[in-house]
């Protein structure tokens, strides 16, 4: 009998698949209606200096932590007397496959492998691909790569090619797709016909490896500045970079670091759309990803997402991608590194937040990746005017995102954008009180809630009253 | 005959794997109207020409189906062209920080 192959008979299936290819029955975390034992499922994934010990293995990790003492220069010069903090840099691109990424795959390949199933996959466009492929070539693993890469015209976004390149150099099979969300059907099926791992961006094993990288950071300061720093700046798509972050830096002890998050601005590009998939010249990190995650996680490919950006963020701001692009061109110029464009997202944000700071704090912006090929300012741009968006040098506040991008005149234009943490808090509860549905919330369901959204239970009331009134208007 | 692909040859295949009218509910208008496409590489298993169909092997050992569309591909990508308006960015950051700003005694 063959399987029912048809959208639907495989989307039916769902959660049959993910339960064989994570190897987590998510179910037995259950406590209330929406309730779930969040710290439970991550211990799944082990301690910190376990995960330690098995990234190591592959390589991955300790990484170095540089001072920007140019671009500290360039900021004091911007900054009001007295102000101006040091900004330091992660080079999160030293890991094998040049970016944090290979934190993430290092321990879903290691279980994976010790479990006995013959390959991983992951449904990704992004460096995950290359870091899952990476790991799996150490562990000798077969592993499959599936990409939302073309437009209807065939059209590839550069970056994205790139990043299939860099799979397929790692000895990985590439799926390459044009642009939907049914690249989730195409993993499904993939996953059923080959058993294969799903090394999801999403379960305990990625996010739980990125603690390892706030863990680190903090170490390294404390032994450097006999602090942990002031604010540590994460660019934000998932939601599994802020969470591992920030999870690393409290265990290390880090408890009054500021943990800011930062997305590019691409409010208005519909990701499922054809239209503008090549419109976008950032291809994550960008408010696409970053605010439908943070406002409900669970939209992810597991049942319980592991990345709750949420519980952890301090502050969330939003940054141009001109502003990005210049922020690229400085670090270059300046620190005469080439990286990106990933962790300068969190950089054109640290360069404006070390504004607002006293010269002896300190900043940290957590990750660099590697660049190249279709990664490179120069790529993406080319690639911009060829789908008739508009380069030019201006007022970055002059952005509209899929039609001009403006690259600062000065770097005294540049600047972040507040977005209001409580409009997702709010949004993130009526997604929760849609899926509770009619059946009615527990005192556990309350904690869980506050937990959730980073506030008391109270505050929790609070703004379910104000969803549930809303609604009724 | 010189396009022809040879049993071995390192290509690229297409298929469409959703037609209009069968892709997800969520999905917009514009997407709605165009097929989910798919493309994949592998080890030409016997000979086919370009637009044919042809079976390949690929680097995990499955075997897929789908129309001819590249021998020994190129990905194509690069690096771009020289970008005008980040030209000058260097040199003006460089003469902001020699004309002394940002020293450290400032403020």
């Amino acid at each position: 009998m063959g399987r029912d192959l048809s959208y639907a008979g495989v989307m039916g299936r769902r959660n049959e698949i993910m339960l064989k290819a994570v190897g987590i029955d998510y179910r037995t975390y259950s406590t209330g209606v929406l309730a779930f034992d969040y710290e439970a499922l991550m211990a799944e994934a082990g301690d910190v200096q376990e995960i330690r010990r098995i990234q190591r293995e592959t390589h991955v990790g300790d990484t170095p932590l540089w001072e920007l003492g140019n671009i500290t220069r360039l900021v004091r010069t911007l900054a009001p007397p007295g102000k101006g903090a040091r900004i330091f840099v992660k080079d999160e691109a030293a890991n094998p496959s040049g970016s944090f990424k290979a934190r993430r795959a290092a321990l879903s390949v290691y279980n994976a492998a010790r479990k006995g199933y013959p390959g991983v996959s992951a449904a990704t466009s992004g460096n995950y691909g290359a870091a899952v492929a990476s790991q799996a070539a150490m562990r000798s693993v077969g592993c499959i790569i599936i990409q939302e890469v073309f437009d209807s015209r065939g059209i590839g976004q550069p970056e994205i090619v790139e990043k299939g390149r860099a799979c397929e150099a790692y000895g990985a099979e590439v799926v390459q797709l044009t642009v939907g969300p049914e690249l989730f059907y195409v993993f499904l099926v993939t996953l059923e016909e080959t058993g294969y791992f799903n090394a999801s961006l999403y379960t305990p094993y990625s996010v739980a490896g990125i603690e390892t990288l706030g863990y680190e950071l903090a170490e390294q300061m404390v032994a450097r500045e006999g602090r942990p720093p002031d604010v540590v700046v994460v660019t934000h798509a998932g939601g599994g970079n802020v969470t591992g972050t920030a999870r690393g830096l409290r265990k290390a002890g880090a408890t009054a670091t500021q943990v800011v998050g930062v997305s590019v601005d691409l409010t208005g590009l519909h990701m499922a759309s054809d239209r503008d998939f090549n419109r976008k010249s950032f291809t994550t990190g960008h408010t696409g990803f970053g605010i439908p995650f943070a406002t409900w996680p669970d939209r992810a490919d597991v049942p319980r997402n592991a990345a709750r950006p949420l519980r952890y963020l301090d502050r969330l701001v939003l940054v141009t991608q001109g502003e990005v692009f210049y922020v690229t061109e400085l670090l270059a110029q300046l620190e005469g590194i080439e990286r990106g464009p990933a962790g300068n997202t969190s950089l054109a944000a640290a360069i404006v937040l070390a504004q607002e700071l006293d010269r002896d704090r300190i900043v940290v912006v957590q990750e660099t990746e590697y660049t190249g090929a279709g990664k490179h300012p120069w790529a993406q741009l080319t690639f911009s005017c060829k789908n008739g968006i508009t380069v030019e040098r201006g007022d970055p506040a002059d952005n509209a995102p899929g039609r001009r991008i403006v690259l600062p005149e000065d770097p005294a234009q540049l600047r972040v954008k507040e977005f209001p943490l409580d409009n997702i808090r709010r949004s993130y509860l009526r997604n929760a009180l849609s899926q509770a549905g009619d059946r009615r919330l527990t005192p556990e369901d309350y904690r869980f809630l506050a937990d959730e959204i980073g506030q008391d239970e109270d505050q929790v009331r609070s703004l379910l009253k104000e969803a549930a009134a809303s609604e009724a208007n | 005959m010189s396009d022809q692909a040879r049993p071995g040859d390192w290509v690229q295949i297409h298929r469409v794997v959703l037609p209009p009218g069968e892709r997800a509910p969520q999905v917009p208008p514009d997407t709605q109207a165009v097929p989910l496409e798919m493309w994949v590489k592998g080890f030409l298993l016997g000979a086919a020409g370009p637009g044919e169909t042809a079976s390949v092997r690929t680097v995990t050992g499955r075997v897929l189906e789908g129309r001819l569309v590249g021998i020994w591909p190129a990905p194509g990508h690069d690096f771009g062209a020289p970008v005008p308006e980040l030209m000058t960015v260097g040199g003006e950051v460089r003469a902001r920080l020699a004309q002394g700003g940002g020293d450290a005694n400032r403020g």
